[in-house]
């Protein structure tokens, strides 16, 4: 409780983490207020596309702060030297680790939704004049897009944890995340044959955990949107778990 | 101060090269190119059913990879002549997912040909009414002139002067408009002249969520109707041999390709294009630039490097030593910069040379068709790679001197360089996708594309096929703006700030 209450001051006052949690908010809600205002139907045969992944799309962009968030809470005491201080605070170091995931959860579970309700404002807003409708938040796949999109900004944020952790270096970690994150998907869309497409879409942890925020075309998805996020959590979890255990095992 | 930027250079050749991390960074770099270029991502069907499933596209009298796919109705012309013709009616149908339905893709063609024989690839001269296109006259594959846009009933006729063939159509057979003369260097003494239809195939983006996936494409095949047909010149032979040359493959919806002919009216099919050979929707196979998609990861590498190699002395404190041993705080960010700069150039051209020598092989050996670019091409992806390399590195590191922190700095020109591509080729409509990659660093990608983008075909030239919206220089042109505009801002603050 201690290594709690004694991260969340680090965290709170800490100049950086204000700026980086509005640029969380902000960050995600302009980009999905860009892409709702400007979204087309560029088919004449009706929009394929899925208004809730379009209104939510700045998800893909608050995600870079998120995952420097989760990188900086452990990497940069390393960058300091204040992970000695932290450690002979609080020697059990599996304490820590827990201590800076729950902080990091609740931030970036308060400022992931204020983002992600931001853009489903803007969409609800903005969406209906350029073709599209966009359910209800009282409509479960709604609800679970937007939720889920919560989610996964939170996943994304242990999943930066858990590699600087790994590697203790945050730069690398927030390269290593960000590669995992945005290139992946490049790498996938040049592949062609068929069965190796589908397995690379199927564990790469953008592109399956971003499954959470489909509302149509369901039965088309290469994973089911709950599956999908649960591949994000398998890759956030392992990072930690492999963090941990290096975290225990090695000097500081 | 030449000397002296010299020595500077040097002493930061000795921080790059003795930091273990960092050198570590730039193998993974390399390796991460030549992986990616060498992994067989992608199979197909070229070669890999037995002898006679090769994809051997015919080659063009300009030694360009065509299609050559057309019905013809010709019979041999010794010397000069013309030939006249009205196309009265020009329909068509295309091969969906649910089967046939009528509709004229915007390049389906009829008209009159002179070509040097029924050999695929072989010259020609054509003068043409298209879909949706007008009147044109086209030659051997890439030639392409625009004549009046008009639509069916249209006179068209095609004269051969020696090599020189003109074209030209009249709306009522008596006034003519010359829409040019073409020299068709190819063109033997007796060659096929007649009628011909063709059709491409049609190609639409469904809007999908993803760029790929929402591409829709399929057969197509042209009927039109030709009368009042008139000769002058040496017609050797008294009757029309209809003749099938090229076109989709054996087995597709539109096999049945024929003409008939009831008096003075000839009514002729046809399906295929005769055009230059694109990669894609509406091509086939892939380009070499889709060996090369490990640049992304090699960048993401090379990120680190650059922004690690400045904020890591401001985390250290051994900027002030630097800045105490060379206060000239201009010239220690331009070494930086040649440093970094040059040593993610060689990465990028070593590992761009090895995955063009070995990794076009290894996609040939899977049966995929690359379409070959010319040594100027290949030259020009190898420098892109290192150039995109090098620029990036300088971005991140005038970022990190900028921002001063390496977290900041890395994962802003990651998302700088990468999310604009990421999100072109996935979510965004063609018109954005565009946009974006006019503006963001990303431009800078189209120095790796080896396709060339025709007027005259219909392809889906969007980004996730590899067709960026700027040239290749102008593409890099823009990385080049962004990272010198960094570097200048960052000059300037390292001069003004304390360390």
């Amino acid at each position: 409780m201690n290594a709690l209450r004694s991260e969340w001051t680090k965290l709170s006052t800490s100049p950086g983490t204000i700026w980086m949690l509005l640029g969380i908010v902000a960050l995600t809600a302009g980009l999905s207020a860009a892409s709702a205002a400007t979204a087309g139907c560029p088919a004449v045969d009706g929009c394929a596309v899925d208004p809730a992944r379009t209104g939510l799309i700045g998800v893909q962009l608050g995600q870079a702060v998120v995952v420097v968030l989760g990188a900086l809470l452990l990497g940069g005491e390393y960058g300091t030297g204040m992970i000695a201080v932290s450690l002979a605070a609080t020697p059990r170091r599996t304490s820590l680790l827990l201590a800076k995931a729950a902080n990091l959860t609740a931030l970036v579970a308060v400022s992931g939704a204020l983002g992600v309700l931001g853009s489903y404002w803007f969409s609800r807003l903005l969406l209906p004049g350029r073709g599209y409708h966009l359910g209800a938040l009282t409509e479960p796949m709604m609800l679970r897009a937007v939720g889920g999109s919560v989610l996964y900004l939170v996943l994304v944020s242990l999943l930066g944890l858990g590699l600087a952790a790994t590697v203790r270096e945050p730069a690398a970690a927030i390269g290593i995340a960000l590669g995992l994150l945005y290139v992946f998907p490049i790498v996938t869309s040049v592949v062609s044959a068929k069965h190796w497409k589908r397995h690379l879409e199927q564990i790469q942890p953008m592109g399956a955990g971003l499954n959470i925020q489909a509302t149509v075309n369901l039965h088309g998805l290469v994973l089911s949107p709950w599956a999908g996020l649960g591949v994000l959590a398998a890759w956030a979890f392992g990072a930690l778990i492999v963090g941990w255990l290096l975290l225990i095992g090695r000097d500081a | 101060m030449i000397a002296e930027f010299g020595r500077q250079v040097r002493a930061e050749w000795t921080k790059l090269r003795t930091v273990p991390g960092w050198v570590f960074a730039l193998l993974v770099a390399a390796v991460a190119v030549i992986g990616l270029g060498l992994a067989p991502g992608m199979s197909g069907s070229c070669g890999t059913r037995g002898p006679g499933s090769e994809c051997k596209p015919p080659i063009g009298p300009g030694g360009e990879m065509v299609s050559d796919g057309l019905y013809l109705v010709a019979q041999p012309l010794a010397g000069d002549g013309s030939i006249t013709v009205r196309v009265a009616t020009l329909t068509g149908a295309i091969a969906g997912e649910h089967g046939k339905r009528p509709g004229l893709v915007p390049w389906a063609k009829a008209g009159l040909i002179m070509k040097a024989s029924t050999t695929p690839g072989s010259a020609y001269a054509a003068v043409m009414l298209t879909g949706s296109h007008g009147v044109r006259m086209q030659s051997d594959f890439t030639g392409d002139i625009a004549g009046p846009s008009d639509s069916p009933p249209r006179w068209l006729r095609l004269t051969r002067n020696g090599d020189r063939v003109t074209g030209a159509s009249s709306a009522d057979g008596t006034t003519w408009i010359t829409i040019g003369t073409v020299r068709v260097a190819g063109l033997p003494s007796t060659a096929q002249a007649g009628l011909f239809v063709a059709s491409p195939d049609y190609t639409a983006t469904a809007g999908g969520p993803f760029g790929l996936s929402g591409v829709e494409s399929g057969p197509a095949q042209a009927t039109a109707t030709f009368d009042h047909l008139a000769r002058q010149g040496q017609w050797t032979a008294s009757e029309w041999t209809g003749t099938r040359i090229g076109g989709p493959g054996n087995g597709g919806p539109f096999e049945h390709q024929d003409y008939q002919r009831s008096g003075d009216t000839f009514t002729v099919s046809g399906s295929g294009d005769i055009a230059p050979l694109v990669t894609g929707a509406a091509g086939l196979g892939v380009s070499i630039t889709q060996t090369l998609v490990g640049t992304f990861l090699g960048l993401v590498a090379i990120v680190v490097v650059g922004a690690l190699f400045v904020t890591g002395e401001y985390r250290r404190g051994l900027i002030r030593t630097t800045i105490a041993a060379r206060p000239r705080r201009g010239l220690v960010l331009a070494a930086k910069a040649t440093v970094v700069g040059a040593v993610s150039f060689v990465v990028g051209v070593v590992a761009s040379a090895v995955v063009l020598a070995f990794g076009v092989g290894v996609l040939r050996s899977h049966g995929v068709y690359v379409l070959p670019a010319g040594t100027g091409i290949e030259l020009r992806l190898v420098v892109g790679t290192g150039l995109l390399l090098a620029l990036s590195a300088i971005l991140a590191l005038a970022v990190g001197a900028i921002l001063r922190r390496s977290s900041a700095a890395v994962a802003g020109v990651i998302v700088l360089v990468t999310l604009p591509y990421l999100l072109a080729v996935s979510v965004l409509p063609l018109g954005a996708a565009q946009w974006v990659l006019r503006f963001s660093p990303a431009a800078a990608f189209a120095i790796q594309q080896s396709a060339t983008q025709w007027a005259q075909v219909d392809n889906v030239y969007a980004p996730a096929e590899g067709y960026f919206p700027l040239p290749p220089a102008a593409g890099l042109g823009v990385l080049v703006a962004w990272t010198a505009g960094a570097l200048a801002l960052a000059t300037v603050l390292l001069r003004r700030r304390d360390a």
